[in-house]
């Protein structure tokens, strides 16, 4: 399949001397929603300045929409709509006066009614004349939102659309984002989140400290990351793990005071009932329980202690 | 060219201006006006003519120059300034458009409103002093040159400041004195000799020379100077600040 986003051997040095960006290369296919991941400073936001054209490449090349990002900046940027991660917003405009704005500096004519629909889709038509000022976060996010669809572009890059946003608008994003891959925008968005990820992404990346350093499919990697470990503390300390758990591979604290379980979050859930059915036949008692997943930062150490 | 683009940081950029109308056209068209009741009426008053004009209308050029040199820069710098400060400069720089076109809104804006200034100036000291101007046609060419000399001076200072005391610093620190001692009051003829030597490497002289000679037909230096002074000044202002939007100095890292 033909790439939308093409990024060659990329690397960025802010003038600190940090370097951001170490060797990126990364295919982003159309139509597709890819997810980037990583933990704080890892580079993402730096990776879609670039393509964007908010910071200068130190080296290597770009892509977007066949357009390169330096030499055929017009073509590449009127691609791109860009939803920043910062709520930076002009205070004292009106929602409909920036989002018009919006559609003017990226070239396109005036539309009225496509910028009511976007505000409409976005629940921010009955805000239209209030000033960003007055509104809340969750609401100024959205109107970044809407700034970025106004001149419809056919890439969309989130970079941590659901910082500090709420269950329900979470979810009215994820929707929204479904229905524009729908009309076959691409999306590209960052997240924190594995389980972000999980439920919107088609593909994964995975960086850290400025390097890519694996990019999968959604079901693959959470084939690979989906573990999670069932921690049971016993009544009673237990000198080994009896015979008729083995199946379950179950590990033994030092203590003996904890049976952890270790399954897999897709396809070993019915095991749980199983295994708890097992422990109450055997006469084990348990006075807690608790589920544990690994955090984003156990799958980095874990993904780069793999390579290396 | 992006002129979708130009026009939607042009009319962005004037919306600001109306929205704070108060502070961008009124407050200098008062104090403009103050300056004609104490200089005009209360030293006019002792001092009658200067080159055979009344004081009054004397200082009408230069003190419309004033302004025009002080709100170029102030409206320049803060817009471009603004969203630099803010953060919503991104959405400039993710744009399809060029530097040339950057420039053109922010500092098209900027001019137009100096320009705007510069003429209700210009209609309030009419209700003070009566006066006339000679050459319309240079008057208006220094009106519209100065103002985008200095817009895209003011253009420089706001890209290059990185607080708000900065924004403040060139204005108060080097323009406002060059402009107090460029002639505004007086004519420079009346300095001794060796001071009107100093002053020629003012440039403001020569704009209010310039300027003064398309109202009353008397001016310090010769016309021709004048404009081509200003014309050197526009040209330097320009090839700084398109040196500097492409280096992409203080907008990108
Ligand atoms: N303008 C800048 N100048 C110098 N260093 C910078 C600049 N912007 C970012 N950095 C550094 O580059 C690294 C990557 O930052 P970046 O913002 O891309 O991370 P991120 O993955 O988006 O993190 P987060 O999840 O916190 O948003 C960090 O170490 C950061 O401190
Ligand atoms: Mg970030």
């Amino acid at each position: 399949m033909q790439s939308v986003i093409s990024v060659k051997n990329l690397t960025k040095t802010y003038a600190s001397g940090l370097k951001a960006l170490d060797n990126v290369n990364l295919e982003i296919r159309r139509g597709e929603i890819f997810a980037l991941l990583g933990p704080n400073g890892a580079g993402k936001t730096t990776l879609i300045s670039v393509i964007c054209g908010i910071a200068n490449p130190t080296s290597g090349t770009v892509l977007a929409d066949g357009h390169d990002i330096v030499k055929d900046f017009r073509a590449a940027r009127s691609a791109i709509g860009l939803v920043p991660q910062e709520l930076s917003t002009d205070m004292f405009e009106t929602v409909w006066a920036t989002v018009t704005f919006s559609r003017g500096l990226f070239g396109k004519g005036k539309d009225p009614a496509h910028i009511e629909k976007v505000l409409r889709e976005l629940s921010l038509w009955d805000k239209r004349d209030n000033k960003i000022m007055t509104l809340s976060g969750g609401m100024k996010r959205r109107v970044l939102i809407a700034k970025a669809l106004s001149h419809e572009p056919r890439i969309l890059f989130l970079d941590e659309p659901t910082a500090g946003v709420d269950v329900e608008l979470r979810r009215d994003m994820w929707k929204m984002v479904r229905s524009l891959r729908d009309t076959g925008v691409t999306i590209i968005l960052t997240t924190h989140y594995i389980e972000e990820a999980e439920q919107m992404a088609d593909r994964i990346g995975v960086i850290s400290k400025g390097k890519i350093i694996l990019v999968e499919e959604k079901t693959a990697l959470m084939e690979k990351l989906g573990k999670k470990q069932l921690i049971l503390d016993v009544q009673h300390p237990l000198e080994r793990v009896p015979e008729a758990l083995a199946p379950y591979g179950l590990e033994r604290s030092d203590d003996g005071l904890q049976l952890i379980f270790t399954f897999h979050a897709a396809h070993d859930r019915s095991k749980i009932a199983a295994l708890l059915r097992e422990l109450a036949e055997l006469g084990i008692d348990f006075t807690d329980l608790q589920t544990r997943e690994s955090s984003l930062e156990d799958i980095f150490v874990s993904l780069v202690s793999e390579r290396s | 060219m992006n002129t979708h683009a130009i026009r939607a940081i042009y009319l962005f950029e004037m919306a600001r201006t109306f929205r704070t109308l108060m502070q961008s056209i009124l407050s200098p068209v008062i104090s403009t006006s103050l300056y004609f009741v104490v200089f005009g009426s209360a030293i006019g008053s002792r001092m009658t003519e200067v080159e055979g004009i009344r004081y009054g209308a004397f200082i009408i050029p230069g003190l419309t120059m004033l302004s025009l040199l002080n709100e170029s820069i102030s409206n320049a710098s803060f817009g471009i300034y603004m969203p630099r400060f803010s953060g919503t400069i991104y959405e400039v720089l993710s744009a399809p458009i060029s530097y040339v076109e950057i420039v053109c809104g922010y500092v098209g804006a900027a001019a137009t409103k100096s320009i705007l200034l510069g003429t209700i100036i210009l209609l309030t000291a009419r209700l003070f002093v009566p006066y006339h101007i000679a050459h319309p046609l240079w008057m208006a060419a220094f009106l519209v040159l100065t103002s985008v000399t200095f817009s895209l001076f003011g253009f420089m200072i706001g890209l290059w400041a990185d607080g708000f005391e900065k924004l403040q610093i060139v204005p108060m620190l080097i323009v406002t004195p060059l402009t107090f001692l460029g002639g505004s009051f007086y004519s420079i003829n009346m300095l001794p000799p060796f001071w009107q030597r100093i002053t020629l490497v003012n440039p403001v002289v020569y704009l209010v020379s310039g300027f003064r000679w398309s109202f009353y037909d008397v001016s310090d230096v010769s016309v021709e100077i004048s404009m081509g002074m200003t014309l050197v000044f526009l040209v330097l202002c320009l090839l700084t600040v398109r040196w500097l939007v492409k280096s992409g100095y203080r907008l990108k890292t």
